[in-house]
Order: structure tokens, then C-alpha cells, then sequence
């Protein structure tokens, strides 16, 4: 068994990049990534890592450059936060259709103005259409794990589409964890050579990124849809490959304290340990309380997510973004539109808390338990508050 | 430039790597220029597009024209996803992964995708150094959004956002000099380019891509539809504007100066602005000050030139 070591999380991230062996790397600094990069480079310039390092001169660029790297049939890493991934977005939505297997680590921070460099999830938020295979990590380890399995999962050929880790900016990103490495072999078995279906080669010339007309257009969505729906079973199996390597198996939809619970906690990212901790603390006040984790945002996991909702009478939402004038956060809308054909089907409590790194300890879970009780109490349920706001 | 007009058929390399069939307008100098610098580069070569006329003339789902490896990712990005592709053939052959061999990366886009919106990503490309070449077809406006202006668009130019009026000529600005921009980066090779002078232009394209690190060519696109032309007269327009020194034929290599082509009588610009349909408006006193600028352009590069054959 390798012995867990104890270091930064974005370490333990640029580690898996080395592990990994990506042929090419391009990305623009930005806090709270900025650790990663500079990992990076230094690997590459201790020869550490056999990859080309580009130095790019904008996030645009890195994510252009990467849509090159990646047709050139090299496998291909950038990490970004916030308005670099704003900056980039035009591209982020090009590389699905082009099936370019790219992985990204997305330091996830708030977005301006005001300008503030701290967590949420309004980045990812943002590029939620953006057609990529979109998971989320609740720990340093986790985010080494998903790291390694993306490449995998998006280089599948049945897959073939590039993957999203989200990893909670600062929270995560610049904290020390004990971390437990996979060595080069188990990793090398793993993760062999990528070996491209299409790639830019003049003996057997492709054309990449045609434009469509309205009689095409669609056809292409569809298939692209498609694609992203068909890669959930893929992703299943690697996980659960990497789970019978490793001992450490991930699912789309992760339960704690769930069995027979009549309130569920629904949370995204890093919330999940402070969530855990709060189940366990109003548990021991005899509150039927558990917690569900989304770990797969893209392709969204319904059949596990209903499964974990079974018997379920309300679900608190605890969102991450503002979807301004909108019906609830990005994910309690999702959720209630999940929800909308079970019969019976839990209720939705959603609040927005957290925002740009505004701490969300488990006393305020179970201030949200209370206040969701009085909100159910006096019919009160629609929509969604503002959590934590000072007066 | 040699004289070889006598030989001209014979010496043009066959193989072509755009299509025939493609959607461009009759008499279009732009996809000419793309035309002589495949046959310059020949196919082992790789292609990234910018959004644009070129683009979108040659790639309509499920068809295309290309017979090379092609890749169109944005309006803004060619030099960047040429740098990637670059990048990313340098380090498979480095690792064994591919065969090792020459293979030309070219960037093209047009002169809004190189001096507006792609001029960072240009910029930021050939600073890094990679080894590609970057060809802007310059037909001096944004054509395939229905003639708007650049900042490539000439001073006097009719666009449909630089319309002349009844206060304003057309076009207020200057045309920015992108030639000496990419000069600036120090770049082993920076050439200007004309497909009226397809012998000229082949051979710098085949230095360009010869050249140690990254290679700029700046082609002059006569496009007869946003320039208000008959399409038989784009190659003409070509040489107009090269006689008239508005355009003239140079490269810098390391640095150095050279004229390619002497022009054996220089032309007044008026003879050059005068079948366009987009200068139609312009008062002599206009045309004067046009002259004028581009007298002084061109003493200023024959400046340069001399400059450079001191220093040697
Ligand atoms: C980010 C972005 N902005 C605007 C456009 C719209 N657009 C597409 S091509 C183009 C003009 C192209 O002009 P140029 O680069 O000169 O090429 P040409 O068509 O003249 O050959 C514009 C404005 C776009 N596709 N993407
Ligand atoms: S609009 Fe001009 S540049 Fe575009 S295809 Fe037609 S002639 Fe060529
Ligand atoms: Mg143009």
C-alpha cells in the first residue's frame, strides 16, 4: 500500500499531470491556479516531465493552442479560473464538437465585479452548456484521482470529449492533505499512450471544424448530445477500474448517512465535508438528516440521483452561483427540473451561500436545516434566499 | 523578381491542396493567393484557418476543399492553434510517436483575423518563437460580414461601416502598416506578397516556411466584390497597386531589407484608385493627399532598404 504524503493540493494535481505524462501543456496564470503552472514548469524545465510547455499570452490562447496541441494528436492539459475561463469560454464551447479529449482543471473562483479572487462556483456556472464531461472533486485526493481517470475516460474512443475537473479555488487549491500517490507502472497500466482516432497528419488529411448550415446544424447538436449522454457508462467503468486499482472508488452521486433519510443536503465540491460534518452533528440530535453529493454535473447522472432521492421529503440545495432574476441557483434549478416527473417527488429548499469564499461552517448547515423547516412551515419554498447576508 | 513569364506554365508546381469547386466569388484574389501557396508548400503541410471569406468559401459541412490537414477553431485564434499544432508535431516526434519530418505548419487569416482581432495571438505566437508561418490575406476589410472596415482598409475606402458621406470620405484612418508589426517581433522572415506576381509570391512562401522560427507573409488580396471591381480585373488591380508603390513587393530577412520587385516607372495612385468602385467618390484633392502618404511610405521603406545594404 503507498504511504499517503502530505502536501499542497495543487501539488498533488501537477503531480498527476506528470504521472499522466501529457504530451503538451498550455495556460495563462491566474489565482488561484497559478500553483499548478508554476508546478508545471518547473517539471518540464527540470526535465521531470517530457512535455511542451506554452507559454501563452492569454487564456484564449491557452485553450486555442490546446484545440492544436490536441489535433496534432498530443495529449493535452491547461488549468484556468474565473475570468480566465471567461476569457477563454468562446473556445471551451469549440473543442466538444471537435471531439479534442483536452483536460482541464478548473481552480473555481468567483467571477467580477466586484472583482474578488476567492471560491465559488459562478465560473463553471457560466460554461455549463459548454458540452464538456464535468465533474467536481471534494478533496485533495479526489482531485488527484479524477485527474489521472479524466484522461482516460476522455481519451476513451467511445468518449472523445474533453473533461472538466473542478476543484474549489483556495479551499482545496492551497491547502496541505495527506495524499496518496500512485506510482509510474500502476499509473503507465492505467493510462496507456493516447492514440488518437484523428489527428492532423498530411498522409491521411482530415478536415477539423467545417462550418454547418441550418440543414446540418442540428444533426450535429444531436450527435453531440448524444455523445456527451453515452460517455456516463464509460465513466462508470473507469471509475470503477481505478476503484479496483486503487481501493478508492467514485461515483456519479455519492450518499453519506442517506439510508432512510427524510432531508437531504445536496451539495457540489468541497461544501461536501463541511455538509458531512453537519449531517453528523444534527444526526446526533436525532434529525433524519443526510447528505448527496452531485460529483458528475456533465453528462447529469439521473437515474443515480433518483435513486438517491428515493423516499426523500425535502432536499436543501446548498448552491454555489446566482442565477440572477432566475427560478433558484444553477443547481436547485436543475434539481427542481430533475425532480419534475417523480411522483411522489421530494420538495426543493434552495440557498445560496458561500459566495466568493464567504465560509460556510456546519453551524450555518444546520442554520439552513432550521430556516428550511420555517420556510416549509409557512409554505414558504419557491425560489431561493441568499444565505449569510449581513444586515 | 526573375524574368520567367516564358516559362511560367511549365514551372508551377501540379499539385494543389484547395479544391476547385469552392464557393469563392468569380475573379477572387484572395483564394488565388491561398491556391499558389499550397502549391508553394505542397502537402506535407498543416493547416489552421481563421473565421473568414477563406473559411467559409471552403468548408461547408459534409463537404470541403481541402486535400491537407485542416483545422478551423475561431475568428480570432489561427496563430494559436498553429502554434499548438507546432508544439504538439514537435513533441510527438520527439517522443518517437510520429515519424520525424519537415512539416509545414501554416496560419492564415484575413487582415481583420491578423491586424484586429487576432493581432494578440499573433503577437504572442511569434514572440514565442514556434516554427510556423503566418500568411494574412489582406483584401482590406472584413468581407465575409459584408465589407465592414479594418484597420487594414485604406484611407478613402467606401466600406459599409466606413461609408463615404456626406461629411466623411469613407475611410478616416490610415492603413496599418502590418508588415512592420511582425518586423518588429524580429522574426527570421517578414515578406509582403502579391498573387499578380505569382513567382514572387511562391518563393517567399517557400522561404517562409524554410526559415528557422516563426514567418510572416503579407499578402495583398484584390477582392472585387467588397472593392466594387469586375472580377477580370483583380490580378490587373494587383499590379496597379504595386506600379503605384501603394503595396510594395519587399521581405525582411533577419532583419534585412530588400525590395523584390523594382517597379520600372512608378504609376500616380490615381490609376490604381480609379476602377475601384469603393475610392469612386474621392475628390482630387483626396487623391493628392493619398499620393502624398504613400510617396512618403515608400521613401521611407527605400530608406530602410538602403539602411540595410550599408549595414551588410
Ligand atoms: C469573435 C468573433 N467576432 C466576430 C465574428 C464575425 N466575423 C466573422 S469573419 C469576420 C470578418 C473577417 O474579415 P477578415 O479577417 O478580413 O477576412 P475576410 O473575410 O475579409 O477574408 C467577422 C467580423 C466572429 N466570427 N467571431
Ligand atoms: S468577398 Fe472578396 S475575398 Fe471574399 S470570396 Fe468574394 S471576392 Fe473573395
Ligand atoms: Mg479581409
Amino acid at each position: 500500500m503507498p504511504k499517503r504524503e502530505g502536501m499542497e493540493v495543487s501539488i498533488a494535481a501537477s503531480e498527476a499531470i506528470r504521472l499522466a505524462n501529457v504530451d503538451a501543456i498550455a495556460a495563462y496564470p491566474i489565482t488561484p491556479q497559478t500553483h499548478i503552472v508554476e508546478h508545471l514548469s518547473e517539471f518540464v524545465a527540470n526535465g521531470e516531465l517530457d512535455a511542451e510547455f506554452i507559454p501563452v499570452e492569454s487564456e484564449h490562447s491557452a485553450m486555442s493552442v490546446c484545440m492544436g496541441t490536441s489535433a496534432a494528436g498530443a495529449r493535452t492539459f491547461t488549468c484556468t479560473s474565473s475570468q480566465g475561463l471567461a476569457l477563454m469560454s468562446e473556445i471551451v464551447f469549440i473543442a466538444p464538437p471537435m471531439q479534442l479529449p483536452i483536460v482541464m482543471i478548473l481552480a473555481n473562483r468567483s467571477l467580477s465585479g466586484p472583482l474578488s479572487i476567492w471560491n465559488d462556483h459562478t465560473d463553471v456556472m457560466m460554461v455549463r452548456d459548454c458540452g464538456w464531461i464535468q465533474a467536481f472533486g471534494e478533496n485533495g485526493q479526489e482531485i488527484f484521482d479524477l485527474t489521472l481517470a479524466a484522461f482516460r475516460i476522455a481519451e476513451d474512443r467511445r468518449v472523445l470529449l474533453p473533461f472538466m475537473v473542478n476543484m474549489d479555488g483556495f479551499i482545496l487549491s492551497h491547502v496541505i492533505e495527506p495524499i496518496e500517490m500512485m506510482d509510474q507502472e500502476t499509473v503507465d497500466k492505467f493510462l496507456p499512450v493516447y492514440k488518437p482516432k484523428y489527428r492532423m497528419d498530411p498522409d491521411n488529411p482530415v478536415t477539423m471544424g467545417a462550418f454547418a448550415m441550418p440543414d446540418l446544424y442540428t444533426e450535429t447538436k444531436k450527435a453531440q448530445d448524444e455523445k456527451l449522454k453515452a460517455s456516463l457508462p464509460v465513466i462508470e467503468e473507469v471509475w470503477k477500474e481505478f476503484g479496483d486499482l486503487t481501493g478508492r472508488y467514485y461515483h456519479p452521486i455519492e450518499t453519506y448517512k442517506a439510508e432512510g433519510a427524510k432531508t437531504l443536503f445536496v451539495t457540489m465540491g468541497s461544501f461536501g465535508e463541511t455538509a458531512s460534518t453537519a449531517v453528523d452533528m444534527l444526526r446526533e440530535k436525532g434529525e433524519d438528516v443526510g447528505l448527496c453529493q452531485i460529483r458528475l454535473w456533465r453528462p447529469f447522472p439521473y437515474e443515480a440521483f433518483w435513486k438517491a432521492v428515493e423516499g426523500v421529503d425535502t432536499l436543501i440545495i446548498v448552491d454555489r452561483a446566482t442565477s440572477y432574476g432566475g427560478p433558484g441557483g444553477p443547481v436547485a434549478s436543475e434539481i427542481r427540473s430533475a425532480l419534475y416527473t417523480l411522483d411522489p417527488k421530494p420538495r426543493v429548499v434552495d440557498f445560496i451561500a458561500g459566495l466568493a469564499g464567504r465560509d460556510v461552517a456546519p453551524v450555518n448547515y444546520e442554520d439552513m436545516y432550521t430556516r428550511a423547516k420555517a420556510r416549509i412551515a409557512s409554505g414558504d419554498i419557491a425560489g431561493y434566499e441568499i444565505y449569510g447576508v449581513k444586515e | 523578381m526573375e524574368n520567367m513569364n516564358v516559362y511560367a506554365v511549365k514551372l508551377l508546381p501540379k499539385g494543389e491542396f484547395i479544391a476547385p469547386g469552392h464557393r469563392a466569388c468569380q475573379g477572387c484574389a484572395e483564394v488565388l493567393a491561398v491556391r499558389l501557396v499550397g502549391k508553394a508548400l505542397g502537402r506535407n503541410t498543416v493547416v489552421a484557418s481563421a473565421t473568414g471569406c477563406m473559411e467559409i468559401i471552403s468548408s461547408p459541412l459534409p463537404t470541403t476543399s481541402w486535400r491537407v490537414p485542416w483545422i478551423h477553431v475561431a475568428f480570432e485564434n489561427a496563430a494559436a492553434v498553429a502554434s499548438g499544432m507546432e508544439a504538439g508535431l514537435k513533441v510527438l516526434m520527439r517522443k518517437g510517436r510520429i515519424p520525424k519530418k519537415k512539416i509545414n505548419v501554416l496560419a492564415m487569416g484575413g487582415d481583420g483575423g491578423t491586424a484586429d482581432i487576432g493581432l494578440q495571438a499573433l503577437s504572442g505566437a511569434l514572440e514565442r518563437g514556434h516554427n510556423f508561418l503566418y500568411v494574412c490575406y489582406d483584401n482590406e476589410a472584413y468581407m465575409n460580414t459584408g465589407i465592414q472596415r479594418s484597420s487594414s482598409t485604406p484611407f478613402g475606402a467606401a466600406t459599409t461601416t466606413s461609408p463615404a458621406g456626406k461629411v466623411k470620405p469613407g475611410q478616416v484612418t490610415w492603413k496599418k502598416n502590418m508588415p512592420e508589426i511582425a518586423v518588429a517581433h524580429n522574426i527570421p522572415y517578414v515578406a509582403t506578397a502579391c498573387p499578380s506576381y505569382p513567382f514572387d509570391l511562391m518563393k517567399k512562401v517557400k522561404k517562409a516556411a524554410d526559415a528557422d522560427g516563426p514567418a510572416y507573409v503579407h499578402i495583398f488580396s484584390v477582392c472585387p466584390t467588397g472593392w466594387r471591381l469586375p472580377g477580370d480585373l483583380s490580378v490587373r488591380a494587383g499590379r496597379l497597386a504595386v506600379e503605384s508603390c501603394i503595396f510594395p513587393l519587399y521581405e525582411v530577412e533577419n532583419g534585412k531589407y530588400k525590395l523584390t520587385y523594382e517597379v520600372p516607372k512608378i504609376r500616380p495612385v490615381e490609376d490604381y484608385l480609379k476602377i475601384q468602385g469603393r475610392f469612386r467618390h474621392l475628390t482630387p484633392d483626396l487623391i493628392e493627399k493619398i499620393q502624398k502618404r504613400v510617396t512618403d511610405n515608400y521613401n521611407k521603406l527605400l530608406a530602410k532598404i538602403r539602411f540595410s545594404e550599408e549595414m551588410s
